[in-house]
Protein backbone atom coordinates (compact mmCIF):
# COMPACT_ATOMS: atom_id res chain seq x y z
CA UNK A 1 0.00 0.00 0.00
CA UNK A 2 1.37 3.27 -1.06
CA UNK A 3 2.29 5.89 1.49
CA UNK A 4 0.67 9.34 -0.22
CA UNK A 5 0.84 12.75 0.47
CA UNK A 6 -1.95 14.60 0.08
CA UNK A 7 -1.40 18.19 -0.93
CA UNK A 8 -4.03 19.25 1.71
CA UNK A 9 -4.08 16.88 3.91
CA UNK A 10 -0.79 15.10 4.35
CA UNK A 11 0.35 11.48 4.21
CA UNK A 12 -2.66 9.15 4.30
CA UNK A 13 -2.50 4.95 3.26
CA UNK A 14 -3.84 4.45 -0.52
CA UNK A 15 -7.11 3.40 0.87
CA UNK A 16 -8.17 6.95 1.44
CA UNK A 17 -7.98 7.27 -2.03
CA UNK A 18 -9.01 6.99 -5.39
CA UNK A 19 -6.57 6.94 -8.83
CA UNK A 20 -7.41 9.20 -11.38
CA UNK A 21 -5.72 7.95 -14.58
CA UNK A 22 -2.86 9.70 -16.45
CA UNK A 23 -2.71 13.52 -15.53
CA UNK A 24 -2.54 17.06 -17.39
CA UNK A 25 -4.70 15.71 -20.37
CA UNK A 26 -6.94 18.28 -21.26
CA UNK A 27 -10.38 17.67 -22.56
CA UNK A 28 -10.34 19.61 -26.20
CA UNK A 29 -12.30 22.77 -25.45
CA UNK A 30 -14.72 22.21 -28.63
CA UNK A 31 -15.12 18.54 -29.21
CA UNK A 32 -17.11 18.90 -32.43
CA UNK A 33 -14.30 20.85 -33.64
CA UNK A 34 -11.39 18.42 -33.15
CA UNK A 35 -11.21 15.17 -35.78
CA UNK A 36 -11.32 11.38 -34.58
CA UNK A 37 -7.79 11.23 -34.38
CA UNK A 38 -7.70 13.54 -32.07
CA UNK A 39 -10.54 12.32 -29.97
CA UNK A 40 -9.88 8.85 -29.58
CA UNK A 41 -6.03 10.23 -28.17
CA UNK A 42 -8.13 12.26 -25.83
CA UNK A 43 -10.25 9.41 -24.62
CA UNK A 44 -8.51 6.48 -24.65
CA UNK A 45 -4.32 6.89 -25.79
CA UNK A 46 -2.10 6.90 -22.78
CA UNK A 47 1.80 7.31 -22.56
CA UNK A 48 2.08 4.85 -20.01
CA UNK A 49 5.49 5.00 -18.94
CA UNK A 50 8.13 2.96 -16.93
CA UNK A 51 9.82 5.38 -15.03
CA UNK A 52 7.80 8.97 -14.04
CA UNK A 53 4.60 8.94 -14.87
CA UNK A 54 2.14 12.08 -14.05
CA UNK A 55 -0.92 10.93 -12.10
CA UNK A 56 -4.27 11.98 -10.98
CA UNK A 57 -5.24 10.85 -7.27
CA UNK A 58 -8.54 12.21 -5.93
CA UNK A 59 -8.59 11.80 -1.37
CA UNK A 60 -11.68 10.52 -1.40
CA UNK A 61 -12.24 9.48 2.01
CA UNK A 62 -10.39 12.57 2.85
CA UNK A 63 -10.84 15.97 1.67
CA UNK A 64 -12.38 15.03 -1.36
CA UNK A 65 -9.78 16.60 -3.51
CA UNK A 66 -8.08 15.91 -6.46
CA UNK A 67 -4.32 16.52 -7.12
CA UNK A 68 -1.59 15.43 -9.18
CA UNK A 69 1.75 13.45 -8.19
CA UNK A 70 4.50 11.93 -9.72
CA UNK A 71 5.40 8.51 -9.29
CA UNK A 72 8.65 6.24 -10.73
CA UNK A 73 6.57 2.94 -11.70
CA UNK A 74 9.36 0.81 -11.26
CA UNK A 75 9.70 1.65 -8.05
CA UNK A 76 6.87 2.78 -7.12
CA UNK A 77 7.85 5.76 -5.65
CA UNK A 78 6.32 8.85 -4.70
CA UNK A 79 8.37 11.99 -6.03
CA UNK A 80 6.00 14.50 -5.94
CA UNK A 81 2.48 15.49 -5.41
CA UNK A 82 1.11 18.88 -6.38
CA UNK A 83 -1.74 20.62 -6.69
CA UNK A 84 -4.65 20.43 -9.61
CA UNK A 85 -3.49 23.26 -12.26
CA UNK A 86 0.04 23.24 -11.21
CA UNK A 87 2.69 22.64 -13.96
CA UNK A 88 4.45 19.09 -13.46
CA UNK A 89 7.80 19.67 -11.23
CA UNK A 90 11.01 18.37 -11.93
CA UNK A 91 11.49 14.35 -11.52
CA UNK A 92 14.53 15.31 -9.45
CA UNK B 1 13.59 -36.09 -30.17
CA UNK B 2 9.53 -37.31 -30.64
CA UNK B 3 8.39 -37.98 -27.36
CA UNK B 4 6.79 -40.95 -26.79
CA UNK B 5 6.66 -43.94 -24.45
CA UNK B 6 9.36 -46.19 -26.92
CA UNK B 7 11.69 -42.95 -26.02
CA UNK B 8 10.66 -43.00 -22.58
CA UNK B 9 11.67 -46.45 -21.84
CA UNK B 10 14.92 -46.30 -23.82
CA UNK B 11 15.46 -42.65 -22.03
CA UNK B 12 14.78 -44.78 -18.37
CA UNK B 13 17.45 -47.42 -19.01
CA UNK B 14 20.02 -46.19 -21.48
CA UNK B 15 20.43 -43.32 -18.98
CA UNK B 16 20.97 -40.76 -21.58
CA UNK B 17 20.63 -37.30 -20.65
CA UNK B 18 17.63 -35.56 -22.18
CA UNK B 19 18.74 -33.02 -25.18
CA UNK B 20 17.49 -29.88 -24.92
CA UNK B 21 14.13 -28.65 -25.47
CA UNK B 22 15.03 -26.02 -27.92
CA UNK B 23 18.21 -24.42 -29.50
CA UNK B 24 19.86 -21.30 -28.42
CA UNK B 25 21.79 -19.95 -31.22
CA UNK B 26 23.67 -16.75 -31.35
CA UNK B 27 21.35 -14.04 -33.71
CA UNK B 28 21.28 -13.89 -37.45
CA UNK B 29 21.58 -10.46 -39.29
CA UNK B 30 18.71 -10.86 -41.02
CA UNK B 31 15.38 -12.61 -40.63
CA UNK B 32 11.79 -12.59 -42.19
CA UNK B 33 9.69 -11.92 -39.21
CA UNK B 34 11.32 -10.74 -35.73
CA UNK B 35 8.56 -11.67 -32.77
CA UNK B 36 9.57 -9.52 -29.47
CA UNK B 37 8.65 -11.04 -26.44
CA UNK B 38 9.04 -14.88 -25.58
CA UNK B 39 6.24 -15.82 -23.73
CA UNK B 40 3.32 -18.04 -24.96
CA UNK B 41 1.69 -15.51 -27.34
CA UNK B 42 4.67 -14.40 -28.93
CA UNK B 43 5.83 -18.47 -29.14
CA UNK B 44 3.02 -19.98 -30.56
CA UNK B 45 3.17 -17.25 -33.18
CA UNK B 46 6.23 -18.24 -34.24
CA UNK B 47 5.30 -21.75 -34.61
CA UNK B 48 2.24 -21.09 -36.37
CA UNK B 49 4.36 -18.72 -38.85
CA UNK B 50 6.69 -22.26 -39.47
CA UNK B 51 4.32 -24.73 -39.69
CA UNK B 52 1.17 -22.98 -41.09
CA UNK B 53 2.63 -20.55 -43.05
CA UNK B 54 6.20 -22.01 -43.73
CA UNK B 55 7.67 -18.81 -42.62
CA UNK B 56 10.96 -20.46 -40.64
CA UNK B 57 13.00 -17.52 -41.20
CA UNK B 58 11.64 -16.38 -37.50
CA UNK B 59 13.68 -14.76 -34.68
CA UNK B 60 11.58 -14.44 -30.90
CA UNK B 61 14.05 -11.96 -29.11
CA UNK B 62 12.79 -12.18 -25.13
CA UNK B 63 15.06 -9.24 -23.01
CA UNK B 64 14.48 -11.98 -19.81
CA UNK B 65 14.05 -15.79 -19.58
CA UNK B 66 11.81 -17.88 -21.77
CA UNK B 67 8.00 -17.55 -20.91
CA UNK B 68 9.28 -15.53 -17.35
CA UNK B 69 6.69 -12.63 -17.43
CA UNK B 70 3.30 -13.48 -17.90
CA UNK B 71 2.89 -16.70 -19.03
CA UNK B 72 4.87 -17.83 -15.73
CA UNK B 73 3.03 -16.02 -13.84
CA UNK B 74 -1.06 -16.66 -14.49
CA UNK B 75 -3.26 -19.26 -12.64
CA UNK B 76 -3.95 -20.74 -16.22
CA UNK B 77 -7.38 -20.68 -16.19
CA UNK B 78 -8.64 -21.55 -19.79
CA UNK B 79 -12.66 -20.65 -20.76
CA UNK B 80 -14.15 -19.29 -24.14
CA UNK B 81 -17.42 -18.39 -22.16
CA UNK B 82 -17.32 -14.40 -23.09
CA UNK B 83 -20.47 -12.43 -24.08
CA UNK B 84 -19.83 -10.51 -27.06
CA UNK B 85 -19.36 -12.40 -30.53
CA UNK B 86 -16.11 -11.50 -31.73
CA UNK B 87 -14.49 -12.24 -28.20
CA UNK B 88 -16.75 -15.10 -27.89
CA UNK B 89 -15.52 -16.51 -31.66
CA UNK B 90 -12.11 -15.43 -30.52
CA UNK B 91 -11.48 -17.38 -27.39
CA UNK B 92 -13.58 -20.28 -28.12
CA UNK B 93 -11.20 -20.57 -31.06
CA UNK B 94 -8.29 -20.74 -28.37
CA UNK B 95 -10.22 -23.73 -26.65
CA UNK B 96 -10.65 -25.52 -29.93
CA UNK B 97 -7.03 -25.69 -30.29
CA UNK B 98 -6.34 -26.35 -26.25
CA UNK B 99 -8.22 -29.43 -26.76
CA UNK B 100 -5.54 -30.78 -29.27
CA UNK B 101 -2.50 -28.88 -28.46
CA UNK B 102 -0.62 -31.86 -26.85
CA UNK B 103 -0.78 -34.04 -29.92
CA UNK B 104 -0.44 -30.79 -32.15
CA UNK B 105 2.92 -30.06 -29.73
CA UNK B 106 3.90 -33.75 -29.28
CA UNK B 107 4.25 -32.39 -25.45
CA UNK B 108 2.50 -32.34 -22.65
CA UNK B 109 0.81 -29.32 -21.19
CA UNK B 110 -1.67 -30.97 -18.74
CA UNK B 111 -4.57 -29.30 -20.50
CA UNK B 112 -7.82 -30.33 -17.53
CA UNK B 113 -11.01 -29.44 -18.91
CA UNK B 114 -11.80 -29.77 -15.29
CA UNK B 115 -14.62 -27.24 -15.55
CA UNK B 116 -15.12 -23.76 -14.66
CA UNK B 117 -17.28 -22.33 -12.22
CA UNK B 118 -18.47 -18.90 -11.93
CA UNK B 119 -20.49 -17.80 -9.22
CA UNK B 120 -23.01 -15.28 -9.04
CA UNK B 121 -23.74 -13.11 -5.75
CA UNK B 122 -26.53 -10.99 -6.76
CA UNK B 123 -29.40 -10.60 -8.76
CA UNK B 124 -27.65 -8.42 -11.36
CA UNK B 125 -24.92 -11.34 -11.49
CA UNK B 126 -28.03 -14.05 -12.04
CA UNK B 127 -29.10 -11.71 -14.65
CA UNK B 128 -26.03 -11.16 -16.17
CA UNK B 129 -24.48 -14.92 -16.33
CA UNK B 130 -27.69 -16.35 -17.45
CA UNK B 131 -27.57 -14.26 -20.36
CA UNK B 132 -24.18 -15.63 -21.13
CA UNK B 133 -25.26 -18.52 -20.68
CA UNK B 134 -27.69 -18.10 -23.56
CA UNK B 135 -25.57 -15.60 -25.51
CA UNK B 136 -22.98 -18.85 -25.27
CA UNK B 137 -25.16 -21.52 -26.41
CA UNK B 138 -26.74 -19.44 -29.66
CA UNK B 139 -22.91 -19.06 -30.03
CA UNK B 140 -22.72 -22.71 -30.04
CA UNK B 141 -20.43 -22.64 -26.59
CA UNK B 142 -21.49 -25.14 -24.07
CA UNK B 143 -22.02 -23.14 -20.99
CA UNK B 144 -25.03 -23.87 -18.63
CA UNK B 145 -26.71 -22.63 -15.52
CA UNK B 146 -26.76 -24.51 -11.94
CA UNK B 147 -28.72 -23.92 -9.08
CA UNK B 148 -26.54 -23.11 -5.98
CA UNK B 149 -27.27 -27.08 -4.62
CA UNK B 150 -26.20 -28.28 -8.25
CA UNK B 151 -22.73 -25.80 -7.98
CA UNK B 152 -21.95 -27.04 -4.60
CA UNK B 153 -22.35 -31.36 -6.14
CA UNK B 154 -20.26 -30.13 -8.38
CA UNK B 155 -17.88 -28.32 -6.21
CA UNK B 156 -18.85 -30.13 -3.07
CA UNK B 157 -16.62 -27.37 -0.56
CA UNK B 158 -18.27 -24.74 -1.81
CA UNK B 159 -20.23 -23.02 1.02
CA UNK B 160 -23.42 -22.21 -0.30
CA UNK B 161 -25.24 -21.26 2.81
CA UNK B 162 -27.38 -18.26 3.02
CA UNK B 163 -25.43 -16.80 6.03
CA UNK B 164 -23.08 -15.52 3.63
CA UNK B 165 -21.82 -12.03 2.95
CA UNK B 166 -22.76 -12.51 -0.33
CA UNK B 167 -24.72 -16.08 -1.00
CA UNK B 168 -24.61 -17.79 -3.77
CA UNK B 169 -27.27 -17.34 -5.91
CA UNK B 170 -26.33 -19.87 -8.78
CA UNK B 171 -23.45 -20.13 -11.26
CA UNK B 172 -22.76 -20.64 -14.92
CA UNK B 173 -20.13 -23.64 -15.46
CA UNK B 174 -18.26 -24.16 -19.08
CA UNK B 175 -17.57 -27.89 -18.47
CA UNK B 176 -14.78 -27.86 -21.57
CA UNK B 177 -12.95 -25.25 -19.30
CA UNK B 178 -10.05 -25.83 -16.78
CA UNK B 179 -6.51 -25.30 -16.10
CA UNK B 180 -3.51 -26.07 -17.85
CA UNK B 181 0.67 -26.41 -17.20
CA UNK B 182 1.82 -23.07 -18.12
CA UNK B 183 5.48 -23.33 -18.37
CA UNK B 184 4.36 -26.72 -20.34
CA UNK B 185 2.90 -24.32 -22.78
CA UNK B 186 5.69 -21.77 -23.30
CA UNK B 187 8.52 -24.97 -23.47
CA UNK B 188 6.10 -26.58 -25.60
CA UNK B 189 5.66 -24.40 -28.38
CA UNK B 190 9.57 -23.74 -27.78
CA UNK B 191 10.50 -26.63 -28.06
CA UNK B 192 8.01 -27.50 -31.51
CA UNK B 193 9.16 -23.97 -33.27
CA UNK B 194 12.95 -24.39 -32.85
CA UNK B 195 12.60 -27.50 -34.40
CA UNK B 196 11.09 -25.96 -37.39
CA UNK B 197 13.55 -23.66 -37.73
CA UNK B 198 12.71 -20.53 -35.38
CA UNK B 199 15.70 -18.71 -33.55
CA UNK B 200 14.46 -18.36 -30.12
CA UNK B 201 16.90 -15.72 -28.57
CA UNK B 202 16.69 -15.12 -24.64
CA UNK B 203 18.78 -12.25 -22.93
CA UNK B 204 17.88 -10.22 -25.54
CA UNK B 205 16.34 -7.08 -25.27
CA UNK B 206 14.92 -4.75 -28.13
CA UNK B 207 16.02 -1.40 -27.43
CA UNK B 208 14.94 0.35 -31.02
CA UNK B 209 12.97 -0.09 -33.73
CA UNK B 210 14.55 1.23 -37.10
CA UNK B 211 12.53 2.18 -39.64
CA UNK B 212 13.24 3.50 -43.20
CA UNK B 213 12.42 6.91 -45.19
CA UNK B 214 8.80 5.43 -45.56
CA UNK B 215 8.19 5.15 -42.74
CA UNK B 216 8.14 1.04 -42.88
CA UNK B 217 10.09 -1.03 -40.17
CA UNK B 218 13.74 -2.45 -41.18
CA UNK B 219 14.52 -4.07 -37.99
CA UNK B 220 15.61 -3.74 -34.79
CA UNK B 221 18.07 -2.98 -32.37
CA UNK B 222 19.20 -5.43 -29.67
CA UNK B 223 21.25 -5.77 -26.10
CA UNK B 224 23.03 -8.48 -28.77
CA UNK B 225 23.17 -6.16 -31.56
CA UNK B 226 21.10 -5.11 -35.03
CA UNK B 227 18.76 -7.64 -36.70
CA UNK B 228 17.24 -6.68 -39.83
CA UNK B 229 13.38 -7.68 -40.32
CA UNK B 230 10.80 -6.60 -42.92
CA UNK B 231 7.94 -7.44 -40.59
CA UNK B 232 7.99 -7.25 -36.59
CA UNK B 233 5.55 -8.55 -34.27
CA UNK B 234 5.31 -7.26 -30.48
CA UNK B 235 4.02 -9.33 -27.97
CA UNK B 236 5.25 -7.92 -25.11
CA UNK B 237 2.66 -7.79 -22.88
CA UNK B 238 2.52 -5.26 -20.09
CA UNK B 239 6.03 -4.18 -21.90
CA UNK B 240 4.05 -3.32 -24.92
CA UNK B 241 3.90 0.08 -24.97
CA UNK B 242 7.30 0.58 -24.06
CA UNK B 243 7.92 -1.42 -27.04
CA UNK B 244 5.84 0.76 -29.35
CA UNK B 245 6.55 4.05 -27.83
CA UNK B 246 10.48 2.86 -30.14
CA UNK B 247 8.26 3.36 -33.28
CA UNK B 248 6.75 6.14 -32.59
CA UNK B 249 3.35 4.66 -32.27
CA UNK B 250 0.83 5.60 -28.96
CA UNK B 251 -1.62 2.65 -27.82
CA UNK B 252 -5.04 2.93 -25.75
CA UNK B 253 -2.94 0.51 -22.80
CA UNK B 254 -2.14 1.25 -19.38
CA UNK B 255 0.18 -1.88 -17.21
CA UNK B 256 -0.59 -2.36 -14.02
CA UNK B 257 0.39 -5.24 -11.02
CA UNK B 258 -2.18 -8.24 -10.97
CA UNK B 259 -0.99 -10.46 -8.26
CA UNK B 260 -1.52 -14.49 -7.30
CA UNK B 261 -0.29 -16.97 -4.65
CA UNK B 262 0.11 -20.24 -3.99
CA UNK B 263 -0.93 -22.00 -0.50
CA UNK B 264 1.06 -25.13 0.75
CA UNK B 265 -0.40 -28.70 -0.87
CA UNK B 266 -2.62 -30.24 0.50
CA UNK B 267 -4.51 -33.25 -1.25
CA UNK B 268 -7.42 -33.29 -3.51
CA UNK B 269 -9.59 -30.92 -2.29
CA UNK B 270 -10.88 -28.72 -5.34
CA UNK B 271 -12.21 -30.51 -8.11
CA UNK B 272 -12.82 -27.72 -10.54
CA UNK B 273 -12.28 -23.59 -11.27
CA UNK B 274 -14.10 -21.47 -9.20
CA UNK B 275 -14.17 -17.89 -9.80
CA UNK B 276 -15.85 -15.31 -8.56
CA UNK B 277 -16.23 -11.82 -9.99
CA UNK B 278 -18.27 -10.00 -7.71
CA UNK B 279 -16.64 -10.54 -4.01
CA UNK B 280 -13.33 -11.27 -6.86
CA UNK B 281 -11.58 -14.81 -6.10
CA UNK B 282 -10.18 -17.39 -7.85
CA UNK B 283 -9.21 -20.31 -6.85
CA UNK B 284 -8.10 -23.90 -8.30
CA UNK B 285 -5.97 -26.61 -7.40
CA UNK B 286 -2.68 -27.23 -9.14
CA UNK B 287 -1.66 -31.12 -9.57
CA UNK B 288 1.06 -30.23 -6.93
CA UNK B 289 -1.54 -29.81 -4.17
CA UNK B 290 -1.38 -26.22 -4.22
CA UNK B 291 -4.14 -24.01 -4.29
CA UNK B 292 -3.31 -21.20 -7.05
CA UNK B 293 -5.22 -17.85 -6.01
CA UNK B 294 -5.65 -14.67 -8.20
CA UNK B 295 -5.83 -11.74 -6.88
CA UNK B 296 -6.97 -8.21 -8.51
CA UNK B 297 -4.81 -5.65 -10.09
CA UNK B 298 -3.77 -2.48 -7.79
CA UNK B 299 -5.42 0.82 -8.63
CA UNK B 300 -2.83 2.40 -10.59
CA UNK B 301 -0.23 2.10 -13.11
CA UNK B 302 3.02 0.00 -12.62
CA UNK B 303 6.07 -2.36 -13.92
CA UNK B 304 7.17 -3.13 -10.22
CA UNK B 305 5.69 -6.96 -10.24
CA UNK B 306 4.70 -6.67 -7.30
CA UNK B 307 1.28 -5.56 -6.05
CA UNK B 308 -0.37 -4.19 -2.77
CA UNK B 309 -0.86 -6.54 0.38
CA UNK B 310 -4.33 -5.11 0.88
CA UNK B 311 -5.23 -6.84 -2.69
CA UNK B 312 -4.09 -10.10 -2.05
CA UNK B 313 -5.63 -10.12 1.75
CA UNK B 314 -9.04 -8.66 -0.06
CA UNK B 315 -8.76 -11.72 -2.47
CA UNK B 316 -7.73 -14.27 0.65
CA UNK B 317 -11.06 -13.04 2.32
CA UNK B 318 -13.05 -13.89 -0.21
CA UNK B 319 -11.61 -17.29 -1.01
CA UNK B 320 -12.23 -17.84 3.18
CA UNK B 321 -15.63 -16.74 2.79
CA UNK B 322 -16.65 -19.27 -0.11
CA UNK B 323 -14.24 -22.16 1.27
CA UNK B 324 -14.03 -21.92 5.15
CA UNK B 325 -12.00 -25.16 5.06
CA UNK B 326 -9.14 -23.06 3.48
CA UNK B 327 -9.08 -20.44 6.35
CA UNK B 328 -6.21 -22.79 7.99
CA UNK B 329 -4.10 -23.09 4.70
CA UNK B 330 -0.66 -21.31 4.84
CA UNK B 331 0.18 -19.65 1.64
CA UNK B 332 3.68 -20.35 -0.22
CA UNK B 333 4.49 -18.23 -2.31
CA UNK B 334 2.97 -14.63 -3.84
CA UNK B 335 4.14 -12.83 -7.03
CA UNK B 336 2.70 -9.99 -9.48
CA UNK B 337 3.11 -9.68 -13.10
CA UNK B 338 2.38 -6.48 -15.50
CA UNK B 339 -1.00 -6.76 -17.52
CA UNK B 340 -2.13 -4.44 -20.60
CA UNK B 341 -5.59 -3.13 -20.03
CA UNK B 342 -7.28 -1.70 -22.67
CA UNK B 343 -9.72 0.46 -22.51
CA UNK B 344 -12.59 -1.93 -23.32
CA UNK B 345 -10.77 -5.07 -21.83
CA UNK B 346 -10.40 -6.86 -25.05
CA UNK B 347 -7.15 -7.32 -26.81
CA UNK B 348 -5.79 -5.63 -29.74
CA UNK B 349 -4.74 -7.66 -32.51
CA UNK B 350 -3.30 -6.94 -36.22
CA UNK B 351 -1.45 -4.05 -37.58
CA UNK B 352 -0.15 -0.24 -36.72
CA UNK B 353 0.00 2.60 -38.08
CA UNK B 354 3.74 1.86 -38.76
CA UNK B 355 4.25 -0.61 -42.22
CA UNK B 356 5.73 -3.94 -41.27
CA UNK B 357 4.66 -3.11 -37.39
CA UNK B 358 2.06 -5.71 -36.02
CA UNK B 359 1.08 -5.68 -32.35
CA UNK B 360 -0.78 -8.49 -30.02
CA UNK B 361 -1.42 -7.02 -26.79
CA UNK B 362 -4.06 -5.74 -24.48
CA UNK B 363 -4.92 -9.20 -22.92
CA UNK B 364 -5.37 -7.68 -19.17
CA UNK B 365 -5.91 -9.76 -16.70
CA UNK B 366 -6.97 -13.32 -19.05
CA UNK B 367 -4.74 -13.59 -21.99
CA UNK B 368 -3.65 -17.27 -20.80
CA UNK B 369 -6.41 -18.88 -22.12
CA UNK B 370 -5.95 -17.36 -25.15
CA UNK B 371 -2.23 -18.89 -26.24
CA UNK B 372 -3.10 -20.98 -28.72
CA UNK B 373 -5.40 -18.84 -30.86
CA UNK B 374 -3.85 -15.33 -30.34
CA UNK B 375 -0.77 -17.05 -31.62
CA UNK B 376 -2.87 -18.91 -34.38
CA UNK B 377 -4.49 -15.98 -35.51
CA UNK B 378 -1.49 -13.37 -35.13
CA UNK B 379 0.78 -15.40 -37.32
CA UNK B 380 -2.09 -15.32 -40.07
CA UNK B 381 -2.16 -11.64 -39.84
CA UNK B 382 1.79 -11.24 -39.99
CA UNK B 383 1.92 -13.98 -42.95
CA UNK B 384 -1.01 -12.52 -45.22
CA UNK B 385 -0.18 -8.72 -43.71
CA UNK B 386 -4.12 -8.20 -43.26
CA UNK B 387 -5.76 -9.61 -40.20
CA UNK B 388 -7.12 -13.13 -39.64
CA UNK B 389 -10.54 -12.74 -40.32
CA UNK B 390 -11.46 -14.02 -36.41
CA UNK B 391 -9.07 -10.68 -35.06
CA UNK B 392 -10.65 -8.16 -37.65
CA UNK B 393 -12.80 -6.77 -35.04
CA UNK B 394 -9.66 -6.60 -32.54
CA UNK B 395 -8.29 -4.24 -34.55
CA UNK B 396 -6.38 -0.59 -32.95
CA UNK B 397 -8.57 1.35 -35.45
CA UNK B 398 -11.56 0.56 -32.86
CA UNK B 399 -10.87 2.77 -30.32
CA UNK B 400 -11.25 5.94 -33.33
CA UNK B 401 -14.28 3.98 -35.20
CA UNK B 402 -16.10 3.74 -31.49
CA UNK B 403 -16.91 -0.03 -32.10
CA UNK B 404 -15.31 -1.20 -29.05
CA UNK B 405 -15.78 -4.67 -27.57
CA UNK B 406 -16.87 -3.96 -24.35
CA UNK B 407 -15.88 -6.84 -22.02
CA UNK B 408 -15.69 -4.94 -19.22
CA UNK B 409 -19.03 -4.55 -17.79
CA UNK B 410 -19.60 -8.05 -19.10
CA UNK B 411 -16.78 -9.75 -17.23
CA UNK B 412 -15.71 -7.10 -14.34
CA UNK B 413 -12.20 -7.88 -13.43
CA UNK B 414 -11.94 -11.32 -13.45
CA UNK B 415 -11.52 -12.79 -17.11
Amino acid sequence: MLLIRCPFCGARGESEFRYGGEAHIARPPDPSAVDDAAWTDFLYMRTNPKGVHAERWRHIHGCGRFFNCLRDTVSDRIIATYPVGQSRPDAE
Amino acid sequence: MRFSFATLLRQAFTGNAWPEQWRSPEPRSTYDVVIVGAGGHGLATAYYLASEHGIRNVAVLEKGWLGGGNTGRNTTIIRSNYLQDASAALYEHALKLWEGLAQTLNYNVMYSPRGVLMLAHTEHDVRVFRRHVHANRLAGIDNEWLTPEQAQQFCPLLNVSADLRYPVLGAALQRRGGVARHDAVAWGYARAASALGVDIMQNCEVTAIRRDASGAVTGVETTRGPIAARKIGVVAAGHTSVVMAMAGVRLPLESFPLQALVSEPVKPVLPCVVMSNTIHAYVSQSDKGELVIGAGTDAYTSYSQAGGLHIVTHALEAICELFPTFRRLRMLRNWGGIVDVTPDRSPIVGLTPVPGLFVNCGWGTGGFKATPGSGHVFAATIARGEPHPIVVPFALDRFRTGRLIDEAAAAAVAH
